[in-house]
């Protein structure tokens, strides 16, 4: 659930994320698997919400974290971002199916339905990935 | 087939690839004369009252697609929980889809904790909901219900605004309902006296208003349960078909008739005790 009432606690401008292409070898844009680009497509979104909703869950993390240290002090976060790391662990390959249990129930995820659970189930996704190449770019070797 | 392009699983949720085709294609479809389909909205006369017992709702019956009728017979008052019922105006699609959420996470929460959910919780959720995407949900719902602190009409617009008020009216039609119900609503009335006040209401907004139409539905909602009446009343513009159009079976002629009887041969037989114990 959100939680509101905190604008003392946000700044000016929540750092968030461009549109991101894929970047090749040598920072450039790679031509080769994404095709040609337009600098346009790239630096403004398309859709109102196509930012905010890139960075949803980010935006009401901080905004968990930061209200729970206020509440609680600073273990209070720490602690539930060591257990998210150790629960995001626990995953298979990037191209197998993860169930992602133990996170989803860290967050609280299990109990809620929201449209992240209905539309686009990577389970059903119509795309395949080469299994070796989303090794590679997984281990950051690409 | 194994995409090379494709380096991590696409994320679940709303999938934006599309809008900048969308864009580029609305204005290329035949220089500009052939448009994308344009929603189901449900152009609305919706209204709810709350009384001494409980919670009356009523809702028209007509969905429109443009200038067409495409539902003459709509349900517009969904099922939230055994003691909370929304009507929905806006675009049908997006009230259905939300309603359906909402009902399903009380479902999750009230198996959870074995309590009845209470209406400020399911105000709560939708207007997280609909805050969320901005208004992009074209969703105005009308929500009422009973619990244990009591009988409760909330209304929740599409950018996620929350009035809590005894008796309300959304859609296209809500300034005539409106007219209505200012005019003769009182606190504490009868169940009966509230019905007719809601019906009133939901006909005056289908005489003055071209999006709502057809038939009346009403839901009452009290602590005892929930009696939804649907049609309250129809409407006496009904049309009757003439014939029937339905083909009789022999219209079409049999050429050939050819029958393969298919064998099956029990390849393998186990038996499973059950433990009835």
């Amino acid at each position: 659930m959100n939680t509101r009432g905190l604008r003392s606690q946000l700044k000016d401008s929540v750092p968030v994320t461009g549109m991101g292409q894929q970047v090749g070898a040598y920072g450039v844009q790679d031509t080769l698997r994404s095709g040609f680009s337009s600098v346009k497509n790239e630096l403004l979104p398309s859709h109102a919400l196509e930012l905010s909703e890139k960075n949803f869950q980010l935006n009401q993390d901080k905004m968990n974290f930061s209200n729970l240290r206020n509440i609680q002090g600073l273990h209070a976060p720490l602690k539930l971002q060591m257990e998210y790391r150790a629960a995001r662990q626990i995953q298979r390959l990037p191209f197998l199916q993860s169930s992602h249990l133990a996170l989803d129930t860290l967050k609280g995820n299990d109990e809620s339905i929201s449209f992240e659970d209905i539309l686009n189930d990577p389970s059903q996704s119509e795309m395949v990935g080469e299994p070796h190449i989303m090794m590679e770019y997984k281990l950051g070797l690409m | 087939m194994a995409l090379s392009n494709v380096v991590e699983t696409p994320a679940s949720g709303f999938n934006f690839e599309n809008v900048s085709r969308n864009v580029a294609l609305e204005g290329l479809l035949e220089g500009g004369h052939t448009k994308a389909p344009k929603p189901m909205k449900t152009g609305t006369t919706i209204a709810g009252v709350v009384c001494k017992d409980g919670v009356v709702l009523g809702a028209d019956t007509r969905a429109t697609s443009g200038e067409v009728v495409a539902d003459k017979m709509c349900a517009k008052i969904h099922y939230i929980s055994p003691n909370m019922y929304c009507c929905g105006a806006g675009t049908a699609a997006d009230t259905e889809k939300t309603t359906d959420l909402l009902s399903s996470n009380l479902t999750i929460f009230s198996m959870n904790s074995g309590r009845n959910p209470r209406v400020v919780m399911a105000v709560n959720i939708l207007q997280d909901m609909l805050f969320r995407y901005r208004g992009q949900i074209g969703a105005s719902l009308i929500l009422g219900g009973v619990d244990c602190t009591g009988n409760h009409l909330y209304t929740v617009g599409p950018y996620g605004s929350i009035d809590n008020v005894p008796y309300l009216a959304m859609g296209s039609g809500d300034l005539a309902a409106l007219g209505i119900l200012e005019d003769r609503f009182k606190p504490n009335m009868e169940l009966e006296e509230a019905k007719q006040l809601v019906r009133d209401a939901i006909h005056s907004g289908i005489m003055s208003d071209l999006g709502s139409g057809n038939n009346i539905d009403i839901c009452v909602i009290t602590k005892q349960g929930v009696d939804y009446i649907r049609p309250y009343q129809e409407s006496e513009y009904k049309d009757k078909r003439q014939r029937r159009y339905k083909y009789r079976p022999g219209t079409t002629s049999i050429l050939t008739e050819k029958i393969v009887p298919l064998e099956l041969e029990v390849v393998q037989e186990t038996v499973q005790r059950m433990d009835t114990a």
